[in-house]
């Protein structure tokens, strides 16, 4: 028996989640498939700049005036997923002063504010910039944090009706003739929040029309109605830092090249990047010269980044697309912005479209122009609001700041909650109940944790994405385990257990390219206490060894010593306060 | 002129204090130089010697067995099997009735505070009434402002573990606390000096407090396991004052960082390097040394407030720790044993310090100096570095500690003996 509705979006990234609450608030009825968690695939895995434009301001300026025009738009209706840290691009001595000032001119051209700053004014605004840097250019570069992004469309679209569906794989693309009518998936264990060790099921969706917003992967699902969708992946690697190094963006002022920006993402700074077309999405080498040529370029610009301690390193997948006969030998110059195929158009089959490119300054600009075309097929009419009315999260967050001091935390954490939270700390944090702090480095407290808990089941890792915990310094050394006791009693054991396994092997995955230094020493800490402490190695529970508990050790029991003593206290204080 | 002593012990763990300790035996002068907080703070206070082969064979009802069969170059096999059991009863006569396990040659399976087991061969006798072979039911108790433990999860989780008794947890409010961030020693203190709490309708002690909620919580079971927040100062106090009141055995689950039974093994140390006259110096780095004829250590240089004075001995031990004490560190390039620069071997690419698996065969964790079974570092043609250096610890290679659970157990062996070796040269 298959489930029907009216529009069916494949992909959860900012691309999916953009449409999907657009459509939703449109009046459409929307269902949303995500083989992972949400942002699992390129959004959850970029640098996190919120482009100015400045960027594109020499080589792509149609781009470069969508970035400008929607940082504006995001700042009224996503508060709190960005930070407006301004940028600046750098030059040093070597650098063209020809490009640089192609770089001011275009920023101009595209009414992007551009000031010219001498390198000792860059240095007041950013200390550690290498004493040579010659001049900078000072843009509105701003730093979004996708999940936060991501997971408030999402929200909004289910406040609208949609049903966002994660762990839930396509693995068939329903076609007949020349009609594709909606897909088959297999739910990871079941629809609905994901439960850990539920078993997996198959469901197949109908849909008036389905969007194939998969990005890097809209290859793969258009090969499963034999329809060629020429994407181009190619990876990036970003480097995370411990602390911010700096507080603005940084970025190289010269026409193209690896490791050339800087950016400031809550705690941390993100270094990147590359660019190099893979031929798998899901599989391609990460490596150690990556991380390294991070360090050692952008230490030109930022000195101190060479001794500094980054706690991980991650790789992210471009959908790059150019039309067929383009030709571009070198993934960089391949254009960024975005492409709607519309496949009855372009290959005679009907009831769907794939979107490739694009970058996610401009996801909702993207997402309106899609639901133009979507509602154009459909027959629908009805205005686009998703640049006027604010996320949940960023409503009415002038009035935050006089709720700051209501929750009962410490100012630090409140602080950080509320920075988070937006304008639901209010209704996330207003609790009776006691609510200790859960993650240390990113002041999670267990209120947050339970709201993300009640958002997307026992999936630690997402619960991870819309919080921060297990992100900061120690990578979850401290908090995997606590994180984990939060899902009970929702949760059984068992799949506690399982959410545990999963979160702490899924950070290892990056701490792996950061491991000298002082955060080897956190990982070998982290590693000698979830071994020797929490022995979760050798876990019975785990291993499946069958322990002959009676050859060990049952204490002294003849002695003094023994338990169940009702033995006389010998001293000391007791009773101040009289017994009862 | 140089601060001068005997012998000098760099690091203040349990592989320095034991050092500290057994080369005071020999009556020489000897000084302990520690400089950040040790190790002991983050750990649970248990002495683990072997719980698991290096192929991960486990857990090992019996150490010693498994002992005598370790590689070349595993800490025990320099030291020898005779020299960890006079380490152990060293330990004991230290410890006295304070610690448990003595009686046997056989491991103890103690409660985790995630709900698993782990082998174990000493234990605090805080610890004592909860160890998984005794078939007693046992009854877990969490509370809502501490979420590393959660008793109904820990019990489940031992459950499933395959424990021989029945497990039921419970989580309660503690008594007198108003703060969800409190530190774990503000929850030792009000148990420590019994505290007047407000229970809503008027004051009472913070134990009586606590026994009433715990006492209506129980079902029958004989024994109660609490997060190791029993009292600090008056922890023996306090656990026997519960199991008056609940009329049941009461031990504490060990559990992370920050650890009371960690900080009260400390304490024991730190009151015996007192007793035995050892003069130790706090809160300084060593930072480099000074060669003197032959391979011999003229003295080490100690960084008191950017000013680096000599601190002379006639024999070295080096106790500094592993990656965790920065006793062993590393830049992108280079793993090495920052104060003597000693040969530490490794593989030239970082990628290749650790493998895919978190919970995998890491080579990192096993990363030290290789020593003669005098415990002398040897450089990478297997001479000696200096005459007059030891190192105990987790500073040595050729172990997994995590994974073997057998630090603390390397650490008080080689401990004991690089300080004996070290006793017996200056008194010899």
């Amino acid at each position: 028996m298959a489930t029907d509705t009216e529009v069916l979006v494949l992909g959860g990234g900012s691309t999916g989640c953009g449409i999907a609450r657009d459509l939703a608030m449109r009046g459409l009825e929307v269902t949303l498939v995500e083989r992972g968690n949400l942002t699992h695939g390129t959004t959850g895995r970029m640098h996190g700049l919120l482009h100015s434009g400045g960027r594109y301001a020499v080589s792509d300026q149609a781009s470069a005036r969508e970035c400008i025009q929607e940082v504006d738009v995001l700042q009224d209706i996503a508060g709190h997923c960005i930070e407006m840290t301004g940028g600046l691009f750098v030059q040093r001595p070597e650098d063209s002063d020809e490009y640089f000032q192609k770089k001011l001119t275009g920023c101009r051209e595209c009414d992007i504010p551009a000031r010219v700053l001498s390198g000792a004014e860059a240095r007041r605004i950013e200390p550690y910039l290498a004493k040579d840097v010659k001049r900078a250019i000072q843009v509105p570069d701003g730093a979004v944090d996708p999940f936060r992004l991501c997971v408030a469309n999402a929200h909004d679209a289910e406040r609208h009706g949609a049903r966002i569906e994660t762990h839930a794989e396509v693995v068939d693309l329903l076609r007949e003739g020349d009609d594709i009518y909606g897909v088959t998936v297999r739910h990871d264990s079941g629809p609905g929040k994901r439960t850990h060790k539920t078993p997996g099921t198959t469901e197949d969706i109908t849909a008036d029309y389905v969007v194939n917003a998969t990005g890097a992967w809209a290859g793969q699902i258009g090969a499963m109605a034999d329809l060629e969708v020429a994407v181009r992946p190619s990876k990036g690697v970003m480097t995370i830092m411990n602390v911010r190094q700096v507080d603005t963006v940084i970025n190289r002022c010269r026409p193209k090249g690896d490791a050339d920006i800087i950016v400031p993402h809550e705690t941390t700074a993100i270094l990147g990047t590359t660019d190099e077309e893979v031929e798998d999405p899901d599989d391609y080498p990460e490596e150690q010269w990556e991380v390294d040529l991070m360090i050692d370029t952008l230490a030109e610009l930022v000195p101190i980044l060479k001794e500094a301690r980054t706690i991980r390193s991650f790789w992210g997948v471009r959908p790059l697309y150019e039309p067929p006969g383009t030709g571009t030998e070198d993934p960089t110059d391949i254009t960024r912005d975005f492409f709607l195929l519309d496949h009855a158009e372009r290959d005679g089959v009907g009831g769907m479209t794939s979107i490739v490119g694009g970058k996610l300054t401009t996801y909702r600009l993207m997402a309106e122009k899609i639901s133009d075309h979507i509602c154009d097929k459909l027959g629908h009419s009805a205005s686009c609001d998703t640049a006027d009315v604010p996320l949940p999260g960023s409503e009415n967050l002038e009035a935050l700041e006089d709720a700051m001091d209501e929750f009962g935390l410490r100012s630090p954490v409140a602080r950080r909650s509320t920075q988070r939270l937006g304008s639901r700390s209010r209704e996330v944090l207003q609790t009776t109940d006691p609510n200790p702090v859960i993650c240390n480095c990113e002041s999670v407290t267990r209120a947050e944790v339970q709201d993300a808990i009640a958002q997307s089941g026992s999936d630690l890792n997402a619960v991870r994405i819309r919080t921060r915990a297990s992100m900061g310094n120690c990578q979850g050394g401290f908090c995997c385990q606590l994180l984990a006791n939060e899902l009970h009693p929702e949760y059984d054991e068992e799949t506690a257990r399982a959410a545990y396994d999963e979160l702490f092997q899924e950070r290892w995955k990056g701490e792996r390219h950061a491991l000298w230094g002082e955060q080897l020493s956190q990982a070998m800490l982290k590693y000698a206490l979830h071994a020797t402490t929490y022995n979760a190695d050798g876990d019975p529970a785990r291993t499946g060894t069958d322990v002959n508990f009676e050859a060990f050790d049952g204490g002294q029991t003849d002695t003094e010593a023994g338990p169940s003593g009702v033995v006389a206290t010998d001293g000391g204080p007791r009773n101040r306060g009289g017994d009862q | 002129m140089a601060i001068t002593d005997d012998v000098l012990v760099i690091g203040g763990g349990l592989a320095g204090t034991v050092a500290a300790l057994s080369a005071a035996e020999h009556g020489g002068d000897v000084r302990l130089v520690t400089y950040k907080q040790s190790t002991l703070r983050h750990a649970t206070g248990l002495i683990d010697v072997l719980g698991y082969t290096p192929e991960g064979e486990g857990p090992l009802a019996d150490p010693f067995d498994a002992i005598d069969a370790l590689p070349t170059g595993h800490p025990y096999e320099r030291v020898g099997t005779d020299a960890v059991r006079d380490a152990l009863l060293f330990f004991d006569a230290l410890t006295g009735d304070t610690y448990g396990g003595a009686h046997t040659d056989s491991n103890a399976l103690v409660p985790t505070s995630n709900g698993t087991v782990k082998p174990t061969a000493r234990y605090p006798v805080g610890t004592a009434p909860g160890l998984a072979a005794d078939p007693a039911d046992t009854l877990f108790v969490g509370f809502e402002t501490l979420p590393e433990f959660d008793g109904p999860l820990a019990a489940k989780h031992l459950e499933a573990a395959g424990v021989p008794f029945e497990t039921r947890g419970v989580t309660l409010q503690f008594p007198g606390i108003k703060r969800a961030d409190a530190k774990v020693t503000r929850y030792a203190h009000l148990l420590d000096w019994d505290e007047a709490v407000d229970i809503g309708r008027g004051e009472t002690g913070a134990r009586a407090a606590l026994a009433a909620g715990v006492s209506d919580a129980l079902e029958g079971e004989t024994r109660v396991g609490f997060p190791p927040i029993l009292g600090d100062d008056n922890h023996d106090v306090v656990r026997r004052d519960l199991e008056e009141r609940l009329g049941v055995a009461v031990f504490e689950v060990p559990a992370g960082p920050p650890s009371l039974p960690g900080m009260r093994l400390e304490d024991q140390l730190y009151h015996a390097l007192e007793e035995a006259g050892v003069n130790v110096t706090t809160g300084v780095p060593v930072v480099d040394y000074q060669a003197g004829d032959g391979d011999r250590i003229e003295h080490v240089l100690v960084d008191r407030k950017g000013q680096q004075v000599p601190y002379a001995a006639s024999e070295y031990v080096l106790a500094t720790g592993g990656l965790v004490g920065k006793g062993v560190d590393s830049d992108r390039t280079h793993v090495f044993e920052p104060i003597f620069d000693c040969h530490v071997a490794h593989a030239e690419d970082r990628y290749e310090w650790f493998v895919d698996d978190a919970f995998g065969d890491h080579p990192f964790a096993s990363y030290g100096l290789e020593v003669d079974n005098e415990l002398r570092p040897q450089d990478a043609n297997g001479d000696l570095e200096f005459e007059n250096l030891r190192a105990a610890g987790a500073v040595l290679s050729g172990y997994d500690f995590a994974a073997e659970k057998s630090g603390s157990g390397v650490s008080l062996s080689t401990g004991y003996v690089a300080g004996d070796r070290a006793g017996a040269e200056v008194s010899g």
